[in-house]
């Protein structure tokens, strides 16, 4: 019997929900955004937590910096994977707190380099990491503008 | 022995990089039903199988060491390739476009790259 198929049970229909597509921000070129999000926030986190532990008596303000950029890089990576209204504002926090940072801190790295004896993420605007730390922010905020519900 | 394993798992590595971009080039989807895909995924099992590996061999090479490394750092650098090419997996596997396969591909390319600190911290550059 043909056409008469009842639906798939174990397959519902998605409910639409009310706060918009939560899968825009994780989809398309997005995964590749979040992975390398989620890169860069095991290696912020993993270099944080040894700076932190092992010498952070040697340059405190440096590694204060290293955390604060964990933290804002562990919170961009899961709102933006998670892309519900609410943390997509979160998302968009995260990403404009990243920005001003890796501006603030490039550019005061390379004016008074001996505030930071000890290179962050964010010196010489990420240049130890190609760039990506300056680049990230941008995609970050393009992403949340492209995947905006019309609403 | 660590320095060697090194190298071999950094070659493959690459290669399955390499691979994975060709996927994103040809607009192939992560579907593991293709030749292509399936090849990618022993390739990439392979390679996490291999760190794995590495990183017993380093933490008993490490326990009988007799010369001072940073020993956090380097067990950090033995286990973060591990994960992230775990978790790289598993994020590209749900995507079903070739951005799936451009995850594995930067994924892969961490590889090397936290092999070579790795390599650096054994040799004392902490």
């Amino acid at each position: 019997m043909p056409d008469t198929t009842p639906p798939d049970p174990t397959h519902p229909d998605p409910t639409p929900r009310p706060d918009a597509t939560p899968n825009a921000t994780r989809s398309g070129p997005g995964r590749l955004l979040i992975a390398v999000y989620g890169i860069f926030a095991i290696a912020a986190t993993a270099r944080s937590a040894v700076q932190i532990a092992t010498r952070f008596g040697e340059a405190p303000v440096a590694y204060l910096l290293s955390a604060l950029a964990a933290v804002v890089y562990v919170l961009a990576t899961v709102t933006l994977a998670v892309g519900s209204r609410g943390s997509r504002r979160v998302a968009f926090l995260a990403c404009a707190v990243e920005l001003t940072g890796v501006l603030v801190v490039g550019a005061v790295s390379l004016l008074v380099p001996s505030w930071f004896p000890e290179a962050t993420v964010w010196s010489g605007f990420g240049i130890g990491y190609g760039f990506v730390p300056l680049v990230l922010p941008v995609l970050g905020l393009l992403w949340l503008r492209h995947t905006r519900s019309a609403g | 022995m660590i320095e060697t394993l090194a190298v071999y798992l950094s070659v493959l590595a690459l290669f399955s990089a390499a691979w994975s971009l060709l996927l994103v080039v040809l607009n192939k989807p992560l579907t593991l039903d293709t030749g292509l895909t399936l090849g990618l995924a022993f390739g990439v099992v392979l390679l996490e199988l291999g760190l794995v590996v590495q990183a017993v061999i380093g933490i008993v090479e490490l326990v009988g060491l007799d010369r001072e490394i940073s020993g956090v750092t380097f067990v950090g650098y033995l286990l973060g390739p591990v994960l992230v090419l775990a978790l790289a997996a598993f994020w590209s596997i749900a995507e079903r476009s070739r951005w799936g396969a451009s995850v594995l591909a930067v994924g892969c390319l961490s590889v090397p790259v936290m092999l070579l600190r790795l390599y650096q911290v054994w040799q004392g550059h902490a």
